[in-house]
């Protein structure tokens, strides 16, 4: 994939309802973070990203999950306040934005803990 | 009940703003009690983020929630708050010229003549779960607390989460409950290794059953639980047969009371405040730092500072009323420096 030095690798956000909504991440960034500029739904972020409430849950597209990778433990002890947490659950507070997620998809929950 | 405690001002909340509020009070010769839910000093700071670094207090190229909590008793140390933690306002009533009567969920009654809320985002109480109709189990079936272990004992219990809290209730639990079941998403935990091996320990003994999973829903009646239906990690369902649960899934901010004593709300989630005094619509109740709302408000801890400098200033003649205010500088006036304890 050939990268623009200021690419903003699209991520879709869909909600529990069905709805997607696309917007434009800024590598560096976080998922969450990306997510509350946009005013995209669902996503609480209580803390403020400092993994410490989990509530900026988003389940990644299956596809997805290999390029994203798997929590940190320490975030994996902060999804245990979760709802609805499976085994493709992350904070997206803890994902970066890099340009290898071009075309992200994230599904956020029913509701944020 | 207990004579109220009469004192000048109390605050409402021990985080930054609510500390550095004891100190603007404290240089202008006002007494303050503060009270908190958290069972400890600093708020957020303390409770969300004690080990991550903040960048942007003045003066500060770094300091972590706990430096900048320990930082601010240093400095209000001169002026002997009286701290009430784990305690919640529960009213607040108007009886004087300003004169509030407030009482806490301790069932503690104070009288002061100014109220400070530095409450941040609300506060913290226990997470619900989201599982559907839970609300009609809590307080009969459903507890976020154990205040007495005697109420539980000899009931089928199942305990949810894994952390410190649903560990210890584990341990504590166990040789009081008649059947006791620890129900976690996964087989890591975030609680002390000391207290998981103590529980591998009784599950290895026959003497409580852990269960890998979530609680999804709830059966019984009147308020009564007859049982817990878990989704194991697997995706299977299946039932455990209880009189109560105790679900640990940590703590969340919510307003609580503070929307029922009157103040102009923004949103309902914010107390609208002057940017004179940021006072709200109720004279002699002050807001300041993530709870306070005016236009251009910032939720940073150094806005917090300045609102309560500001604060001080209006509430010294709720309490001096008639008084002169003479504005002095703590590097140039003796008086304050005495205050301080250093002159």
């Amino acid at each position: 994939m050939l990268v623009r030095p200021n690419h903003m690798p699209k991520i879709t956000y869909i909600d529990h309802a069905g709805t997607a909504r696309t917007v434009e991440g800024e590598i560096g960034s976080t998922v969450m973070e990306t997510a509350i500029k946009h005013g995209i739904p669902g996503i609480e972020a209580e803390c403020g990203g400092a993994c410490a409430c989990a509530t900026c849950h988003v389940h990644v597209d299956g596809a997805w999950r290999a390029v994203v990778g798997e929590p940190s433990p320490m975030e994996e002890d902060m999804l245990d306040f979760g709802y609805d947490v499976q085994a493709d659950s992350r904070l997206s507070c803890q994902i970066k934005v890099t340009a290898e997620l071009e075309g992200l998809v994230v599904r956020t929950p029913e509701r944020q803990a | 009940m207990s004579e109220p405690i009469k004192t000048d001002v109390l605050i409402i909340g021990a985080g930054p703003c609510g500390l550095f509020a004891v100190f603007e009070l404290g240089l202008l010769d006002m007494k303050a009690h503060v009270i908190d839910i958290l069972d400890k000093i600093g708020g957020q700071c303390a409770e969300l983020y004690p080990e991550k670094p903040i960048y942007d207090i003045p003066g500060l190229p770094y300091v972590t929630g706990q430096g900048l909590t320990d930082a601010l008793l240093a400095q209000i140390k001169p002026f002997g708050a009286t701290f009430h933690l784990q305690e919640m306002v529960q009213t607040v009533e108007k009886i004087g010229d300003p004169l509030f009567r407030v009482t806490t969920d301790r069932g503690r009654r104070f009288e002061v003549k100014v109220i400070v809320i530095a409450a941040g985002g609300g506060s913290f109480q226990p997470k619900r779960p989201p599982i559907p109709g839970i609300e009609a189990y809590e307080g009969s079936s459903v507890f976020y607390s154990v205040r007495q272990i005697e109420a539980l004992r000899d009931q089928r219990v199942v305990i949810a989460g894994g952390g410190d809290s649903a560990l210890d209730w584990t341990l504590n639990l166990a040789p009081v409950a008649r059947h006791l079941t620890l129900v976690h998403r996964r087989s890591e935990f975030r609680a002390a290794p000391d207290s998981v091996n103590k529980m591998m320990k009784l599950v290895g003994e026959g003497r409580i059953d852990f269960v890998l999973g979530q609680v999804s829903a709830l059966a019984g009646e009147g308020g009564r639980l007859a049982k817990a239906i878990v989704k194991g990690s697997d995706g299977s369902n299946f039932e455990i047969a209880c009189d109560a649960l105790l679900p640990f899934f940590g703590l969340t901010m919510k307003l609580g009371p503070v929307a029922d004593w009157g103040m102009a709300m923004k949103d309902g989630e914010y107390i609208v405040v002057d940017t004179a005094a940021f006072e709200s619509s109720v004279p002699g109740i002050f807001a300041l730092g993530d709870i306070s709302w005016y236009p251009g408000k910032l939720k940073l801890i150094l806005s917090g500072f300045h609102e309560g400098a500001l604060m001080a200033q209006k509430a010294y003649h709720y309490v001096y009323p008639g008084k002169r205010l003479v504005f002095q500088y703590t590097t140039s006036s003796t008086s304050l420096q005495k205050k301080l304890g250093v002159a």
